[in-house]
């Protein structure tokens, strides 16, 4: 059984539909990349996925439960993926280690000690173990970014959903919140990342996702979708990204 | 005819502004309360509670607060009970007072970047922890320099409670007036207890105002 | 309980509750139109008046802003006389409301300045406009853009406190409703009817703005 199974989803905004039909399903352990043009739905499925948009029709299953838009599934749910977005959104009246401690208290009722051990453990493994006491606008993007997945990985989820982690960095703050991702891949998590940085997915992804005006338009191996893509939209797509 | 002194005139006037501060304080404090509630219903995901709290804040800051009190006085006494003034003044002015915060705060809380909410969300929290955890503690932040502000707003408001006869500054001003014939002078000292009570409390606000704006550390 | 609702009397005093809408509409109209003059006045002043002005405008406005409305009508209507100057309870009513006004919106309109910013009046200078010149026809007209909707909502405050001009006698609408209730005992169903034109009054001076806006900045200037 797939950990996340995505099925004939369709999601509109007023008139526009902006997801026509999506299949997916994704395999423990895999890491898969998300590509496609600006508008063809990348963030929104992966904003459905995680219930921060409802669909209109087809379903999402993870681990085997159903997705449902009340408070009591979206929890459930949520605790099983997490989600790292473009902007960290760290909470700003918290410290990085508060912050990684706070959903843990709250959400799953973890004993202050306990929950603060882990966020030593997961501040230590994105290398900000010494940032415990700064507060968020005392900290570089990337170190955000890191803190952010931190933050995400002490809900120990089974699956995370990244969606364009560097697009808000330097480009030399780029490489820090990519290696701190390689490394979640290598120790097997499961991840679902929409991303502009090819290089990166041809290295680390076990399959990449060709979205189209709402449509997997094509899927497959890096190297086959990179090295050889079937259809002119990708092929363009990957034209116009030199 | 009975000479009065500056000090006479002075003395009585600042009795009764006793009465100001205790209305101004019950005022802000039940206000505050009853605001919080209209606040949560204000931005609860159901519809009726918005509803309901949309219209009352429309119905309150779109009448005069003057007709507030009148109908308080009047409305209570429908219930045929003997409302004192105090009561009525209590009741209005804390009614007024809570929609005024309420659409204060709403403003505060709709300021949080949605990012902060669809974090939260995404780590599993649930509508009352998000705002009791992420929301809340930031919109309150930015929520004292403007509740300030309206203190004084309240304060000044309670002088039209002299109106329906409670015996506050306002109040205490026309009586000393009509003994005295010197309306220039207690209106004057009437005007100077009011500027010193709202005086400190408009300028705290802007100090805090500034303090928010400088501090771009927003923790 | 027991209480039966009368409203029979709005048949012989509707006249009534019509003229002291109309006192209200006025006194707002034109206590709008003056108090927001005054007000650009006070700004222009505060913010690049005479050194010597610049206080005085100051303490006006904390004056104004730190003290109750009503206590400001008395002294006006009961106060001034006894220096002399006499007025009709609408001439106060109106100075009042000016003087008011005057105080609120200058520091709105202050902000609207401020927040069009230094590089307005250097373009200005720099085509050889005089301060002044620059003022009115380069930063004044955005600078109110940018403050409309904060000035519309102190207009609409500045009439809904404007009841309290009953209380000098001025006849306006509150005046009409303690005038009915004094005839028809009828206290509860007075206020009811005049809060709910009062209502209907903030709805519609707010709409009557938002076309004064619309009319006075044809084109979104770009920020
Ligand atoms: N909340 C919303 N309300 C209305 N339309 C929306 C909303 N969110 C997204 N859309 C629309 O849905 C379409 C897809 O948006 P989406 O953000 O999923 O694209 P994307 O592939 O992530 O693009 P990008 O690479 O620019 O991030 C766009 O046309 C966008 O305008
Ligand atoms: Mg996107």
């Amino acid at each position: 059984m797939s950990l996340i199974e995505i099925t004939d989803v369709r999601k509109s905004f007023g008139a526009n539909e902006v997801l026509k039909g999506i299949d997916l399903n994704v395999e423990p352990g895999e890491v898969i990349a998300i590509i496609g043009k600006s508008g063809s739905g990348k963030s929104t499925l992966l904003r459905c996925i995680n219930g921060l948009e409802t669909i209109n029709s087809g379903s999402i299953q993870v681990a085997g439960a159903q997705l449902a838009p009340d408070e009591l599934h979206l929890k459930a749910l949520r605790l099983k993926v997490g989600m790292i977005f473009q902007s960290f959104n760290l909470f700003p009246h918290k410290t990085a280690g508060q912050n990684v401690m706070l959903s843990q208290m709250v959400v799953k009722k973890t004993p202050k000690p306990e929950a603060e051990a882990m966020a030593r453990k997961m501040l230590e493994r994105v290398g900000l173990a010494h940032k415990f006491d700064a507060y968020p606008d005392e900290l570089s993007g990337g170190q955000q970014q890191r803190v952010a997945i931190a933050r995400a990985l002490a809900m120990q989820p089974m699956a995370l959903l990244c969606d364009e982690v560097t697009s808000a960095l330097d480009p030399e703050l780029v490489q820090e919140v990519l290696a701190v991702v390689k490394e979640l891949a290598a120790e097997g998590m499961t991840l679902l990342m929409v991303t502009h940085e090819m290089r990166f997915a041809r290295d680390v992804c076990s399959r990449v996702v060709f979205m189209h005006m709402g449509r997997v338009h094509e899927i497959g191996p890096p190297a086959e979708v990179f090295g050889a893509p079937k259809t002119p939209e990708l092929r363009q797509f990957l034209g116009a990204q030199h | 005819m009975i000479e009065f002194s500056n000090w006479d005139i002075l003395r009585n006037l600042l009795l009764a502004a006793r009465w100001t501060v205790v209305l101004s304080l019950v005022s802000f404090v039940g206000g505050g309360i009853v605001g919080l509630g209209l606040l949560f219903m204000r931005i609860s995901r159901s519809r009726w509670p918005r509803l309901f709290a949309g219209a009352y804040v429309e119905l309150f800051q779109g009448t005069p607060l003057l007709m507030q009190l009148f109908l308080a006085f009047f409305g209570l006494a429908l219930f045929g009970i003997n409302v004192p003034a105090w009561l009525a003044a209590g009741v209005a002015l804390i009614l007024w007072t809570a929609a005024f915060l309420a659409e204060i705060w709403r403003g505060c809380v709709e300021s949080i970047a949605k990012g902060q909410w669809e974090a939260s969300a995404s780590l599993g929290m649930g509508r009352m922890q998000q705002m009791r955890y992420v929301v809340l503690p930031q919109a309150m932040k930015i929520a004292i320099p403007p509740t300030v502000g309206f203190s004084v707003q309240v304060v000044k408001g309670t002088s039209l409670t002299s109106i329906i006869g409670f015996v506050e500054l306002s109040k205490a001003g026309t009586i000393v007036t009509n003994a005295t014939f010197l309306p220039f002078t207690v209106y004057g000292y009437v005007a100077l207890i009011y500027f010193v009570l709202c005086f400190p409390l408009s300028k705290s606000s802007q100090y805090l105002e500034r303090k928010l704006n400088v501090a771009h550390r927003n923790h | 309980m027991g209480y039966v609702f009368d409203y029979s009397w709005l048949a012989d005093y509707w006249g009534v509750l019509l003229k002291g809408v109309l006192v209200t509409a006025e006194l707002t109209l034109v206590g709008a139109t003056l108090g927001v003059s005054l007000g650009v006045a006070c700004a222009w002043a505060r913010s690049l008046g005479p050194r010597w002005l610049k206080p005085i405008v100051a303490t006006y406005v904390e004056l104004i802003r730190n003290t109750p409305f009503l206590i400001q009508l008395f002294f006006i209507f009961f106060g001034l006389p006894s220096l002399g100057v006499q007025m009709s309870e609408i001439q106060a009513a109106l100075l009042a409301m000016v003087i008011n006004l005057g105080a609120y919106s200058c520091e709105i309109v202050r902000a609207g300045i401020q927040a069009t910013g230094q590089g307005q009046f250097e373009a200005g200078w720099s085509l050889g406009m005089t301060r002044f010149e620059t003022f009115r026809y380069v930063v004044l007209i955005p600078a109110l853009q940018k403050i409309w909707p904060a000035l519309s909502s102190q207009i609409v405050i500045v009439m809904l406190g404007s009841a309290v001009v009953s209380q000098i006698a001025a006849e306006d609408l509150s005046f009409a409703a303690n005038f009915i209730q004094s005839r028809t005992f009828r206290a509860f169903e007075s206020y009811i009817v005049a809060t709910l034109i009062y209502l209907a009054l903030a709805i519609l001076l707010r709409q009557l703005l938002r076309g004064v806006g619309f009319v006075l900045f044809p084109r979104r200037s770009g920020r």
